[in-house]
C-alpha cells in the first residue's frame, strides 16, 4: 500500500498564549512546537498498515516553511519511509488554499489512502482533510476512531452522539482520524538517528490566494474569582437563590 | 519543563527528539508506578523492553553493535529524564550501559562486542559491574579477588563483590579481579563471568533506606572457572575499570540534574497550590528563597553537565572535569531535594510526592561511583599536584 499522511507543526498548547503585536496572530516567541497529536495517530495508523503490509510505504507531506521540516522528521523517526516539504513562507488560515495545494501534490502521488487527523488544535478549522477530499474526487471517511483495510476496502468506525456508525468505503479514500484510534508510538532513538538520513524532498509550492482573513484575535476575558456562600446544607438556600437570581441557570 | 535559560535553543533536533522520547516514557510508564515499586522495594523489570525497544541502552556506543549511535549530549540527556523518574532506574541504564557495555566495547575482543553488545542493547542480556569489595571501596585498588590462569587458559576466580547494581537480576557480570603473581592494582582486569556459573552467587543486600527500586546485591565467586575468552583481552590495570566510572558518572552529572528537576517542580507547584494564611505559600519569602536556590542550583547545574557534555563530544573531556561535575550536581540534587521535601511540609514525607524518594535515593548517589569526598580528593590532587590520598 502507498499510503499519504499530512502533518502539521503546532505549538504545545499546554502554555500560556500571548497575542502578537499585529494583534491578529499568536506571539511564537518561546514556544514549543511538536506534529499535531492527532496526525501523530495518522502517521500511527499508517505505521499499523505498513507493519501489517509488507511493501508499503508511508509518506510524510507537511506544508510550510523549513521549520517544518522536524516535524516530518518526526514521522520518519517513527517510521514513515519518506517526507516531502510543500515550501511557502507562511501557513495560511484558509483551509481551502491549503487544501488546494496539498492536492495538487497528492493528485499524482498514486495513494491507496490519504491520512490526516481530523483537526489541528491551533486553527481548530477541521476542514483541510474534506476539502482535499473533494478536490481529489475520493471518498472521505471523517474522524475515525476504528480503521479495518483488506482487499483494497476499508472500514472505519465514527463515533457519534450516543451512537457509533461504521462506514465501509473503496480505496482510494481519504481519512481523518479521532482520538482513540491508537496511540501513536515515541520514535525510538534509533528512529530518530534513522530519520536523518531518509529522504525529504523539498517542492517549492504556490499558493492560491487566501479568502479568509484573521482580523483580530482575543485572548478569552479573565475569570472573575469565585465566591463561597457557606459550607454544609445552611448554604444551599442562599446557593440556589443566588443561581435563580444572579445566575440564572435555575 | 523548567527551562530558565533556555537551554532547548542550545541543543540540535535530534537531541531534543531523544530528550522527548525519554521524558514521555518517564511520564507515562515509570512515574505511574514509582512510588509503589519503591514502597515493595522492587525494580520495575517490566520496563526493561519497552527500554530497549526505544534504545537507550548503551546509546552512546556504535550503530554497528546495535546500539543508537547517539552522541555523549543526547546519552546525558537520557540519563537526565530517567532520573527525574528515579535513581534506580538511572541507575539500572547506567550500569546496562556504562559499567558493562563499554567495557566490552572498550576492552573486549571483537568476537565478544558481536556476541555481547547487541544482545544487551536489547535488554536480551542484562549485566553488573563487579569492582566494589566489601573490604575495598573508595580503595578499589586494594581488592583481594584474584582470578588464576588455568593450564588449559582458562580462570578461576575467588572473592566477594559488594554493593552491586543488578546483581541479582543480571545473566552476566564484569568481574575485575588481580591476576598472577602480582598483588599490584597493575594486575587488575576485567572478566565476563555469566551469573549461572557454578561457584557464582548474588545475594540480595536487604534492608535499604534508599534506591529502594533497584536491586542491589553481593556478589560470591567461589572457585568459579571461566573459559579463557571470559578475559577482557585489552582491560589492564586500574586504569581500566576507572575509565568505566568516568562513563558513568558523566551520566550521574545529567542525572542528578533530573531528579533535582523533578524536586524543583513538584515544590513549585505544591507552593502554587497550597494555601496557608490565606495565600498559596509561593507567595511567602521564605519560600521564594527556596525556590530562587533550588532553580538557581538547578541551572548551574544543567549547564555544567551541558558543557561537559559538549567537551566529552569534542573528546576534549578530562576525567577531573567529570569529577567537578558528579561532586557539584549531586551535592547540589541533595540540597534541592531535601529543601523541596521541606517545603512540602508533612505532604512531603509521603511516597505519593516523589521529594523525599529522591532525597533518600540521592545520598546513595552521593555515596556511589566515587564518594563526594573522593572526588574532592581527585580535585585537590588534580590543582595542588599532591595527592592526598596516600
Amino acid at each position: 500500500m502507498k499510503i499519504a499522511v499530512c502533518v502539521k507543526r503546532v505549538p504545545d498548547m499546554d502554555v500560556r498564549f500571548r497575542i502578537a503585536a499585529d494583534n491578529a496572530s499568536v506571539d511564537e516567541a518561546g514556544l514549543k512546537f511538536d506534529i499535531n497529536d492527532f496526525d501523530a495517530w495518522s502517521v500511527e495508523a499508517a505505521l499499523k498498515l505498513k507493519d501489517a503490509n509488507a511493501g508499503s510505504e508511508v509518506t510524510a507531506i507537511s506544508l510550510g516553511p523549513d521549520v517544518v521540516q522536524e516535524t516530518i522528521r518526526k514521522a520518519l523517526s517513527m517510521g514513515a519511509d519518506k517526507g516531502i516539504q510543500l515550501k511557502v513562507d507562511k501557513v495560511p488560515f484558509d483551509g481551502l488554499a491549503i487544501a488546494r495545494t496539498l492536492a495538487e501534490e497528492l493528485k499524482s502521488g498514486g495513494y491507496d489512502l490519504i491520512l490526516f487527523g481530523k483537526m489541528s488544535p491551533d486553527s481548530a478549522n477541521g476542514v483541510v482533510g474534506q476539502m482535499v477530499a473533494e478536490l481529489l474526487g475520493l471518498p472521505c471517511v471523517s474522524a475515525i476512531s476504528s480503521l479495518e483495510i483488506a482487499n483494497g476496502k476499508g472500514k472505519a468506525k465514527r463515533e457519534l452522539e450516543g451512537a457509533q456508525e461504521i462506514v465501509e468505503f473503496p480505496l482510494p479514500a481519504v481519512l481523518t482520524v479521532d482520538e482513540g484510534l491508537n496511540q501513536a508510538r515515541l520514535p525510538s532513538l534509533k528512529g530518530i538517528m534513522a530519520a536523518k538520513k531518509k529522504p525529504l524532498e523539498v517542492k517549492p509550492a504556490q499558493l492560491p490566494q487566501s479568502q479568509l482573513t484573521v482580523r483580530k484575535v482575543e485572548l478569552p476575558p479573565e475569570r472573575k474569582a469565585g465566591r463561597i456562600v457557606g459550607e454544609g446544607a445552611a448554604a444551599v438556600p442562599e446557593l440556589v437563590k443566588l443561581l435563580q437570581t444572579e445566575a440564572k441557570v435555575l | 519543563m523548567t527551562d530558565f535559560y533556555n537551554l532547548d535553543s542550545t541543543l540540535s533536533e535530534e537531541e531534543r527528539a531523544v530528550r522527548d522520547t525519554v521524558h514521555s516514557f518517564v511520564d507515562e510508564k515509570v512515574l505511574p508506578v514509582i512510588g509503589d515499586c519503591y514502597i515493595e522495594g522492587r525494580f520495575p523489570k517490566e520496563l526493561i523492553p519497552e527500554m530497549a525497544n526505544l534504545g537507550m541502552f548503551g546509546a552512546n556506543l556504535p550503530e554497528e553493535y546495535g546500539c543508537a549511535g547517539l552522541n555523549n549530549v543526547a546519552y546525558g540527556l537520557i540519563m537526565h529524564e530517567l532520573e527525574r523518574g528515579d535513581s534506580g532506574v538511572r541507575s539500572f541504564a547506567s550500569v546496562q550501559g556504562a559499567l558493562v557495555m563499554y567495557p566490552i566495547f572498550a576492552f573486549g575482543s571483537e568476537e565478544q562486542k558481536r556476541h555481547y553488545l547487541p544482545k544487551m542493547a536489547q535488554g536480551e542480556i542484562i549485566g553488573c559491574f563487579g569492582l566494589t569489595e566489601p573490604d575495598y571501596g573508595s580503595n578499589p585498588s586494594g581488592m583481594i579477588t584474584r582470578a588464576v590462569v588455568q593450564r588449559d587458559g582458562s580462570w578461576v576466580i575467588n572473592g566477594a563483590k559488594m554493593w552491586i547494581t543488578n546483581g541479582s537480576t543480571a545473566q552476566v557480570a564484569i568481574i575485575w579481579a588481580k591476576t598472577g603473581d602480582d598483588k599490584s592494582d597493575k594486575s587488575i582486569r576485567g572478566f565476563v563471568v555469566p551469573t549461572d556459573a557454578p561457584g557464582f552467587t548474588a545475594k540480595d543486600q536487604h534492608g535499604k533506606l534508599s534506591l529502594r527500586a533497584s536491586d542491589t546485591s553481593e556478589l560470591v565467586l567461589q572457585d568459579v572457572r571461566v573459559p579463557a575468552d571470559a578475559l577482557l583481552p585489552k582491560s589492564g590495570g586500574i586504569k581500566s575499570p576507572l575509565m568505566c566510572l568516568t562513563q558513568a558518572r558523566y551520566g550521574i552529572a545529567w542525572g542528578a540534574m533530573g531528579a533535582a528537576q523533578a524536586c524543583y517542580e513538584e515544590a513549585l507547584a505544591y507552593a502554587g497550590n497550597r494555601v496557608m494564611f490565606g495565600k498559596p505559600i509561593a507567595g511567602f519569602q521564605l519560600q521564594q528563597q527556596r525556590l530562587a536556590d533550588m532553580l538557581t542550583e538547578l541551572v548551574k547545574g544543567q549547564l555544567l553537565a551541558l558543557h561537559l557534555g559538549r567537551l566529552k563530544d569534542a573528546g576534549t573531556f578530562s576525567p577531573q572535569q567529570v569529577s567537578l561535575a558528579k561532586r557539584n550536581n549531586v551535592s547540589a540534587a541533595t540540597d534541592i531535594a531535601r529543601e523541596a521535601r521541606r517545603l512540602l511540609g508533612a505532604n512531603g514525607i509521603l511516597a505519593e510526592y516523589s521529594s523525599m524518594r529522591h532525597m533518600e535515593n540521592l545520598e546513595s548517589v552521593y555515596t556511589y561511583e566515587g564518594t563526594h569526598d573522593i572526588h574532592t580528593l581527585i580535585l585537590g590532587q588534580a590543582v595542588t599536584g599532591i595527592s592526598a590520598f596516600e
